[in-house]
């Protein structure tokens, strides 16, 4: 039966029909935001829908315009990279470390590091806010938020590592060893070119949740350590709700991401699916 | 394969220490020494493990451990640490007493479970009626994981952009079909609805990935039998993809159930918990009693509750993928 239906036709048109109504439902609220960004105050609030209409870039201009927009892309670029970068250095280090080695406390560490993963951000804000000022002085400023994107991230990629570090075959290592190779030299010149696919999976997803964290970021930041999402929500509070800019700096933050998905979707779905379906 | 020959070498003895590890086999006792010799040093794990340590410890276990200190203070956002009383069990119990805990809590199990329903279904049933080898697939699937590629802030606005009564899209089509407008943010009964389908616009695709990965890595032989058998295209997915689909379902399951506990950003963007409390989350109530009622105190207390829903709904996951995975080894011996 099953092969009587790949044959027919109707059956072909109907499959293709339903992906591409699933494919509009996923990209029709995104692709609204766009071309409201690119839309006249008239347009967005006219009854009818438009669906041609002239593209003016008027509201990246006035957005642009505002003080301190550049700045906060600034900030958003170095929380993400920055803590990015470490994450993944950081994170692959321990990953080596739990795969590779037994040693006292490996189990703990490792339970720990999987529960660790869940605890919900809006747990940290209250604690954290109270040690970040009051403890270390690093509120508002951007190492502070750095800072807790690193701890939020790392249990994630060093769980993700893992997975891929395991599938390194050992002897790989043992020639690098026979070689004269210490364990730091084997793990950055021989494990990590190996592992690259996993580091690029790791590196988008933190990267993401970086640059699309808000509610630490809120807490953390002031008006000039501020990133893009904090810089939106507060264009919504005020009163006259300007959406064709609102909708211009939403484009403006989910323009990276949305890059990284179409170079690298193989990486994100690994990312996704590593550990559910493998177990 | 490498857990089990590694164990076997753990007593090996102590010798020199890291860094002149290397070559130099000894004679006759070939690849157990050669492991052996990798494990030489006990400090090089430790060393690897230090610095993600140091950075979770920090971030994460210190600031849980302080909620839990906090949670029995009394504090003012504003005032000094020193001003911080400790109040015993005062904040849980004012939480007990206090029916917006309640509605909150409520909110949030109703929000959490009608969308991991709503995705689990949807994502599942999509999966299965999409499978099938064709070209293109994999751009489907890029296009797909979009929105959940987002900032949860972005969604929330577009969604409450498509939401607005006025000129939002969603009015403006059920007008043009006749339907008149439906106050999808402004009312009560309607606010928690609207911000379920954006939740499920969200993330159903992640359902749908994990499925889809899931139906792929089926074996064969089982499919291919039961058609041998017989079996019409339905029983197939009743008694065979199903069945052995279930364990990826299930922590797919449990995973979007404990992020579902963790969503705020897209709530706050969208109605700020209103009208009233009617899509007031945790997470979003904890944010509120901190930094707008300013008591930190019972914020943590509120923390503390939404951080043992998570938890144990973790342990759920932990100890099913534990399991899991023993059977897996058991099936691979």
């Amino acid at each position: 039966m099953a092969k009587r239906r790949k044959n027919s036709d109707l059956g072909l048109i109907g499959y293709y029909a339903l992906l591409i109504a699933l494919s509009l439902v996923c990209l029709g609220p995104i692709l609204l935001m766009l071309t409201t960004s690119l839309q006249l105050k008239t347009q967005i609030f006219d009854d009818k829908a438009h669906f041609l209409f002239m593209p003016t870039v008027s509201n990246y201009v006035a957005v642009f315009e505002q003080e301190h927009l550049a700045r906060y892309l600034t900030n958003s670029l170095m929380v993400g990279l920055i803590s990015t970068a470490v994450t993944l250095v950081v994170g692959c280090m321990a990953a080596y470390a739990l795969v590779r080695f037994r040693f006292m406390g490996r189990d703990t560490v490792s339970v720990a590091t999987l529960l660790l993963r869940m605890v919900p951000p809006a747990v940290l804000v209250v604690p954290v806010f109270m040690i970040w000022t009051y403890d270390f002085d690093l509120s508002n400023t951007l190492s502070g938020v750095i800072l807790v994107y690193i701890a939020l991230n790392l249990p994630f990629v060093v769980w993700i590592l893992q997975s891929f570090i395991e599938q390194v075959p050992n002897q790989l290592e043992e020639a690098a060893r026979m070689d004269g190779a210490n364990p730091l030299q084997t793990f950055f010149l021989v494990v990590l070119p190996v592992i690259r696919p996993g580091l690029a999976a790791a590196a988008i997803f933190t990267f993401r949740i970086a640059w699309n964290e808000f509610i630490l970021a809120l807490v953390l930041t002031n008006r000039f350590t501020r990133t893009m999402p904090v810089m939106v929500s507060l264009y919504i509070t005020e009163h006259n709700i300007e959406w064709g800019q609102i909708m211009a700096v939403g484009t403006l933050i989910a323009i990276p991401p949305l890059i990284f998905t179409f170079i690298a979707s193989k990486q994100i779905i690994t990312g996704l699916t590593a550990g559910a379906v493998k177990g | 394969m490498p857990t089990t020959a590694d164990q076997t070498t753990l007593h090996v003895p102590q010798g020199p220490a890291l860094g002149d590890a290397p070559s130099r086999p000894r004679p006759h006792t070939g690849r157990r020494a050669r492991r052996g010799k990798r494990l030489l040093n006990r400090s090089t794990p430790y060393l690897f493990l230090l610095p993600a340590l140091a950075f979770m410890g920090v971030g994460l276990l210190y600031p849980v451990c302080r909620s839990v200190w906090l949670s029995f203070q009394d504090w003012k956002l504003g005032m000094a640490p020193e001003s911080a009383v400790f109040s015993g069990w005062e904040n849980y119990l004012s939480l007990l007493r206090d029916p917006n805990v309640y509605t909150s809590t409520g909110v949030t199990l109703t929000f959490a479970f009608t969308v991991v329903v709503l995705e689990v279904l949807l994502g599942v049933a999509l999966a299965l009626l999409l499978e099938r080898p064709i070209r293109g697939m994999s751009l489907f699937r890029t296009v797909f994981i979009l929105p959940m590629m987002v900032a949860p802030v972005v969604v929330g606005l577009i969604w409450r952009f498509m939401y607005s009564e006025q000129f939002g899209i969603l009015n403006k089509i059920a007008k043009a079909v006749g339907i008149g407008g439906v106050p999808w943010l402004s009312s009560q009964e309607m606010a928690l609805t609207s911000v379920i389908i954006a939740d499920v616009w969200q993330w159903t695709p992640f359902i749908f990935i994990l499925a889809m990965a899931a139906l792929q890595s089926l074996p064969a032989s089982a499919i291919e039998a039961a058609r041998v058998d017989g079996a019409n295209t339905w029983q197939t997915i009743w008694h065979v993809k199903l069945p052995l689909m279930m364990p990826v379902i299930i922590i797919a399951t449990l995973l979007r159930l404990i992020d579902a506990f963790k969503v705020l950003e897209v709530i706050y963007i969208m109605t700020d918990g209103g009208p009233g409390l009617s899509t007031e989350i945790l997470s979003l109530h904890i944010y509120k009693t901190a930094f707008v009622s300013q008591q930190l105190g019972r914020a943590s207390a509120l923390s503390n509750l939404l951080l043992l829903i998570v938890l144990a709904l973790s342990v759920a996951l932990f100890v099913f993928s534990k399991a899991r995975e023993r059977q897996a080894r058991k099936v691979a011996m």
